[in-house]
């Protein structure tokens, strides 16, 4: 008890004062950007390290300050408003929100600073002058993974498994089924999600993904794509040591160092570029032109793709030839993905 | 009489500071193994809850981990075990939620709908495993568990759009749909953009004055505590604890319900995919360090909550903020073996007196056998 006794003491005696009022720093000139983690932080080999990587290329190229800020567990919309609000208040400027769960945080704080911008990635419901809203055509680029599969496949079945079934990730499964069925009719597509929120384990637990996808395995798949973070990782381990196809996610996963065992069964990989996003966005503010509104990356734009960095999938040009002609079809309208399955 | 209450008192505190200064050495010693400053980051932290808007988040969060804990702590009276506060918690927080924004009435009655839903919703889910435990002797611990996972699966299918959920427009996150306004509890506006005190945190400390009297002063407290103490000798003396255990079940079901009323009511005003988790397994711990205590408990979720919002800043001075994590985990572990520690030692010291005093007394009798 004796913590919190002097706690209270102190909290009597600095009444008033705001833990952004200490903030602000003298040297302003300098651009100072700011990113607001989600669940897991840096560290998760996913979204958030891919965001960071962003912000650290910016660091070096632009020469800009970083700041970050990493979420507590079980933390609600009022924690998240005070770390956009201290961040905003230190001068940072743009201040971005990392994943969908700080659009609420995001509407209250930037009605208070217009003059500071704020990015906020995966949702375009809060809208303003001063809110870039950074969101990716996913089912796009899994479309592509699905007519991949559809081509790599022999037995005509392959899977799909999802971290944990929220929207977003229903989006990766959208398009994998559509362009798996648009190639192949006849192929089945075996779906599973590893968790439901709010237990994120599906995007953190390999052993989860590994297991799913030996049960995928066992019922004849010999493609799985797995959009589950690091999640995903287990699934491609099961898929390699059973010599049948995995497809990774959002980076590519080929050269991530900590698949480099399996890297040869790792066909291809969806990417979402979040990284150039961050990027992107720090830069426009820089050059005093800052983005705001939805900024969209999709195929055209090479935001959202397939990787090729396989040698064995560069040999596939029957395989090749039907992905780039379904880019091209998307790219022109010819093909509408579906965001829903 | 007074000696003996004072001694009974000091024992009853050595255990929690026992345990809170085994806790913060514990991490100093963490942060020494890892090369950082020990004594920083805990200044770092005091200097933050010197903060006006790091004090509202605190006394927000102290609101809601207290209401947790007088359910979980209502439980423990009764020597039950009810690990389901958490899914209690989140599955009123969203069945209110659902209720609260279909309906519109005028204020006063749309705070109460939407409160008395949310208590008969985590009653509800808690009475399943008192009826469990009463009529085929299921463990609450196993059952309540169960209901934890079960909870989740069945927010996850009720919130999807098809069924009660709504996906707002350009949003990924699945939410019930907003409260109106006439449904949002007044709060305490703090200013200068440092945040809304919920105005449903003096509900809670209300409902620990109510918690402290009914316990303390009334025939159903005295019946709880005593099944607590023993099922059998209780209905010896006409107490049915069948019942006893049930309607313990409900009430902490139904305060485990209203924990999440703070959140909702005063700041989110719908139940998303982010709406915060894990509250209920925390308030196990407080509810252990307060000793079931409603001023204890008061103090303990006061503590929690300051490490949770005065640590939030840490990463950015490049401190790992888990470490009051760590600190917390701590303290679980802390807590049982110091208060074990303590009980051991009350009971010998106990002993020691009346031994003392047996003695004193015979030699009293001695003397007088030989003055006679």
């Amino acid at each position: 008890m004796g913590i919190a006794s002097a706690a209270l003491a102190l909290s009597a005696t600095a009444c008033g004062k705001s833990s952004n009022d200490s903030g602000s720093d003298s040297d302003s000139k300098a651009t100072k950007a700011a990113i607001a983690y989600d669940i897991g932080g840096r560290g998760d080999q996913s979204f958030n390290d891919a965001a960071y990587a962003g912000l650290k290329k910016a660091e070096d190229e632009l020469d800009v300050k970083g700041a970050e800020a990493e979420p507590s567990s079980g933390e609600g919309d009022a924690d998240k408003v005070q770390r956009l609000t201290s961040l905003a208040r230190a001068g940072n400027n743009p201040v971005i929100g990392v994943g969908f769960a700080y659009a609420p945080a995001i509407k209250k704080v930037a009605a208070q600073f217009p003059d500071t911008t704020f990015g906020i990635i995966d949702d375009t419901s809060v809208t303003g002058k001063n809110i870039a809203n950074l969101v990716f055509n996913e089912e796009q680029g899994s479309y592509l993974a699905g007519v991949a599969a559809a081509k790599a496949s022999k037995s005509g079945t392959v899977g799909f498994i999802g971290g944990v079934e929220v929207p977003l990730i229903k989006k990766f499964e959208a398009g994998y089924v559509q362009g798996v069925k648009d190639t192949n009719p006849k192929a089945k597509v075996l779906t599973q999600y590893l968790t439901q929120p709010p237990n994120f384990d599906g995007f953190a637990k390999p052993d989860l993904g590994k297991a799913a996808a030996q049960g995928q395995l066992d019922k004849g798949a010999d493609v799985i794509y797995a959009a589950a973070g690091l999640a995903g990782s287990g699934a491609i381990e099961a898929a390699s040591k059973a010599g049948k196809w995995a497809i990774g996610v959002d980076s590519d996963q080929y050269n991530q160092a900590g698949l480099a065992a399996y890297k040869d069964s790792i066909l291809t990989s969806v990417t979402k570029d979040v990284s150039d996003s961050v990027f992107n966005l720090i830069k426009s503010v820089k050059d005093g032109k800052p983005q705001t509104g939805e900024v969209r990356y999709g195929l055209a734009t090479d935001g959202v793709g397939l990787a090729d960095s396989n040698p064995k999938y560069k040999e596939m040009t029957d395989l090749i030839a039907a992905v780039n002609k379904a880019k091209q079809d998307i790219i022109d309208g010819k093909i509408t993905v579906k965001t829903a399955p | 009489m007074m000696k003996i209450d004072k001694d009974k008192l000091l024992i009853g505190a050595a255990g929690p500071v026992l345990a809170l200064v085994s806790s913060f050495v514990l991490t100093m010693l963490v942060l020494l193994a890892t090369g950082l400053d020990p004594i920083e980051p805990i200044q770092l932290m005091i200097e933050n809850a010197g903060y006006a808007d790091i004090q509202v988040l605190i006394i927000n969060q102290t609101g809601i981990y207290y209401l947790a804990a007088l359910a979980v702590a209502i439980g423990f009276r009764m020597n039950l075990f009810n690990i389901g506060v958490d899914g209690q918690y989140r599955l009123a927080a969203m069945i209110s939620a659902v209720v609260g924004a279909s309906v519109e009435l005028p204020g006063p009655l749309h705070i109460l709908l939407i409160v008395v839903v949310a208590a008969l919703t985590g009653a509800f889910w808690a009475g399943i495993a008192g009826i469990l435990k009463t009529t085929r002797g299921v463990s609450e611990v196993v059952s309540t568990i169960m209901l934890n996972a079960i909870a989740t699966s069945l927010i996850a299918w009720l919130i999807l759009p098809k069924n009660l959920g709504v996906q707002p427009e350009g949003s990924n996150d699945l939410t019930t749909g907003e409260i109106a306004e006439s449904g949002w509890f007044p709060g305490i506006d703090m200013g200068q953009g440092n945040g809304e005190i919920y105005g449903f945190t003096f509900v809670a400390l209300a409902l620990g004055v109510v918690y402290w009297f009914a316990l303390n002063r009334t025939r159903f407290g005295f019946d709880l505590r005593a099944t607590g103490e023993s099922e059998s000798a209780a209905q010896a003396s006409g107490v049915d604890a069948k019942r006893m255990i049930l309607t313990s079940m409900l009430i902490s079901g139904g305060l485990a319900g209203l924990s999440g009323m703070p959140t909702l009511l005063g700041d989110t005003h719908t139940y998303s995919l982010s709406f915060p988790v894990g509250v209920g397994f925390t308030a196990i711990t407080i509810a252990l360090l307060g000793r079931n205590n409603p001023v204890g408990i008061l103090f303990a979720a006061l503590l929690f909550a300051f490490l949770d919002k005065a640590s939030s800043s840490l990463d950015v001075e490049g401190y790992p903020k888990e470490i009051t994590q760590i600190m917390q985990g701590i303290i679980v572990i802390a807590v049982v073996v110091s208060y074990e520690l303590v009980r051991r030692y009350g009971t010998r010291r106990q002993q020691q007196k009346v031994g003392e005093e047996l003695a004193a007394g015979g030699a009293i009798k001695t003397d007088k056998e030989v003055s006679a």
